[in-house]
């Protein structure tokens, strides 16, 4: 705990006072699901501050509750104990505010909505003009590449560039916040290591704060700027690891021994919680 | 010619062509069985047959009778032909114009039943209770038999003003809502935890929720529920129109032919029955084609 106090000392005096108010703050929280048989404790004790403009992964093994973890922070699921607050507010007003993208696990694509239909869907939700519904999704869908597919449907895409619309979907009205759940965890390492490089580019020059799922330590320590460390049963923040790694980087900083060095200490972090380590 | 071989052989014609083929052959053999009891009676008391006729007579016979009791395919194609194509189809001894009556009945009847089934499917889905207090009675209402409540819902309707087409259309309509109920319940509960969870982060109401994502994953459901209903439809115009003695539509050529023992018209009226059926099933067919290439099917 005092690591993690610590931790959130010296990140809040490196942010301007402007930006002083943290886009995530957990504290204390916990998450017991009722099944069946017997309660099973998802999250336990997490305490988590995201700041404006960080990059953070939550790795762990399977059912270590990073997944649940960021769906609280959604409101797509509610904690039983604990506090938590996104953008100041509570989750449900957060997500009522629309303060975050989500891209989830799987693309989750309309299959009857063409690929702009699928980009403006929040758009239509959030009631935009028709005109400025179009420009977004056009640069968006520039953002991601995918410039002559609006017209295509979801299942004439391959599995990457169906998830590089729900990128697109997820940025479409500009949220600061983005959360993202394995995104790339259904695709080859050669489309991965390519999307990867992409979403680091968008988040250099966007400047939004992120929150990414992940079972790869290489993808955590090449995209993060900070590392949570996951544990299950019940799941549990083990550790977190600051990387000062730059901001804009490229593939060559897996060769560097510093990345050697932070993914060590996730290695080392993983094994400690005594989870089976997936990679 | 040698093209045609070929798609022939590479095609679903043959197997489609020999599949009628049989069909054909056995409803012939069937009339030569079932209507020569009676011819062999008619042979047995002349006395110049007596004894004397030979299996070509009596297949020849059995296939050109006037009253049979089943008629042969010819016969019904001729009757047909009489009947569709050499009177205008205004008039009342053209079946096409029964046919039509028939059919008015039947899509008005199609479009109410369609209407009530999804009004109900959408209740039952956004009010949980409903699920409980609706479908016992969705259920029930299906295991009357149409025949029994048929009388009932004309003389009812006749009596507070509704004749003609509106009772017939009604009698269809209570058949036709019930696949499309159970359809568009399994349709609108249909999109996946992800798609709801997706939306839910945009902070959609329940409104759009509706629009953008139950409604149009129904598709999918609702259009083999109106395939089932529109049939259905057909059935209940026809079974409106026989307790009533109505004075057109197929069900009363049906009725008027079984009076007097017009097997050949009776038989013409379920052919043409069946047609009409048939194609209104192969028009929400299409239409189910056109919407689902529209909302990017891979047909």
């Amino acid at each position: 705990m005092a690591k993690i106090e610590r931790l959130r000392d010296r990140s809040g005096a490196e942010v301007s006072p402007a930006a002083r108010q943290p886009a995530v703050e957990v504290a204390g929280l916990n998450l017991v699901f009722q099944t069946a048989d017997t309660p099973v404790t998802a999250l336990s004790d997490i305490n988590l501050t995201v700041n404006k403009g960080d990059f953070v992964s939550l790795i762990g093994p399977s059912g270590c509750g990073k997944t649940t973890l960021l769906r609280v922070i959604a409101d797509l699921e509610r904690a039983t104990g604990g506090s938590i607050q996104v953008n100041g507010v509570s989750p449900e007003q957060a997500r009522l505010a629309r303060a975050y993208g989500y891209v989830f696990q799987a693309a989750a694509l309309y299959p009857w909505r063409s690929v702009l239909r699928n980009v403006t869907l929040p758009l239509e939700i959030m009631g935009l003009s028709r005109k400025e519904q179009l420009e977004r999704a056009a640069r968006v869908i520039e953002l991601v590449e995918l410039t002559g597919f609006e017209r295509k449907f979801p299942w004439q895409l391959s599995g990457g560039m169906q998830q590089r619309v729900s990128i697109a979907r997820a940025l479409s009205f500009d949220p600061d916040l983005l959360l993202m759940d394995e995104p790339f965890g259904a695709l080859d390492e050669i489309i991965r290591d390519r999307l990867n490089e992409q979403l680091l580019q968008l988040w250099e020059r966007t400047g939004k704060t992120v929150i990414f799922v992940t079972h790869s330590i290489p993808e955590a320590v090449f995209l993060s700027s900070r590392i949570v460390v996951m544990s299950p049963r019940p799941g549990r923040i083990v550790d977190i690891v600051e990387s000062d790694l730059p901001r804009d980087r490229n593939f060559e900083i897996r060769e560097d021994a510093r990345f050697a060095e932070i993914a060590h200490r996730v290695r080392l972090g993983l094994r400690a919680g005594h989870g089976d380590v997936d990679e | 010619m040698n093209s045609l071989a070929q798609r022939l052989r590479d095609g679903h014609a043959l197997p489609v062509l020999a599949i009628v083929a049989v069909l054909i052959a056995v409803w012939y053999l069937g009339a030569i069985w079932l209507n020569s009891q009676r011819i062999i009676d008619l042979y047995e008391a002349d006395e110049d047959m007596k004894g004397k006729w030979t299996t070509s007579d009596l297949i020849r016979d059995t296939l050109s009778m006037n009253r049979p009791v089943l008629p042969a395919p010819d016969q019904v194609v001729m009757e047909l032909d009489r009947s569709v194509l050499e009177v205008a189809p205004t008039s009342n001894r053209s079946l096409l114009y029964h046919a039509w009556v028939t059919l008015s009945a039947a899509l008005v009847g199609f479009g109410l039943g369609a209407l009530l089934g999804i009004a109900l499917a959408v209740a039952i889905v956004h009010v949980k209770t409903l699920e409980r207090a609706l479908m016992p009675w969705v259920i029930a209402s299906q295991t009357i038999p149409i025949l029994a409540i048929a009388p009932m819902i004309i003389v009812v309707l006749g009596s507070i003003g509704f004749v003609g087409l509106m009772p017939k259309a009604f009698i269809s309509a209570y058949l036709c809502f019930f696949p499309v109920t159970i359809g568009m319940v399994k349709g609108l509960t249909s999109p996946e935890p992800l798609q709801l969870d997706l939306i839910r982060t945009y902070s959609a109401n329940e409104g759009q929720i509706f629009r953008k994502l139950r409604w149009p994953a129904s598709f999918a459901f609702l259009f083999p529920s109106l395939k089932i209903a529109v049939a259905l439809a057909v059935v209940g115009a026809i079974v409106g129109e026989l307790p009533t003695g109505a004075a057109a539509g197929l069900g009363a050529r049906l009725l008027a032919g079984s009076y007097y023992g017009q097997t050949v018209q009776i038989w013409s009226a379920l052919v043409l029955a069946s047609l009409v059926a048939g194609l209104s099933v192969a028009a929400v067919g299409w239409a189910e084609r056109i919407t689902m290439r529209r909302m990017g099917g891979r047909a």
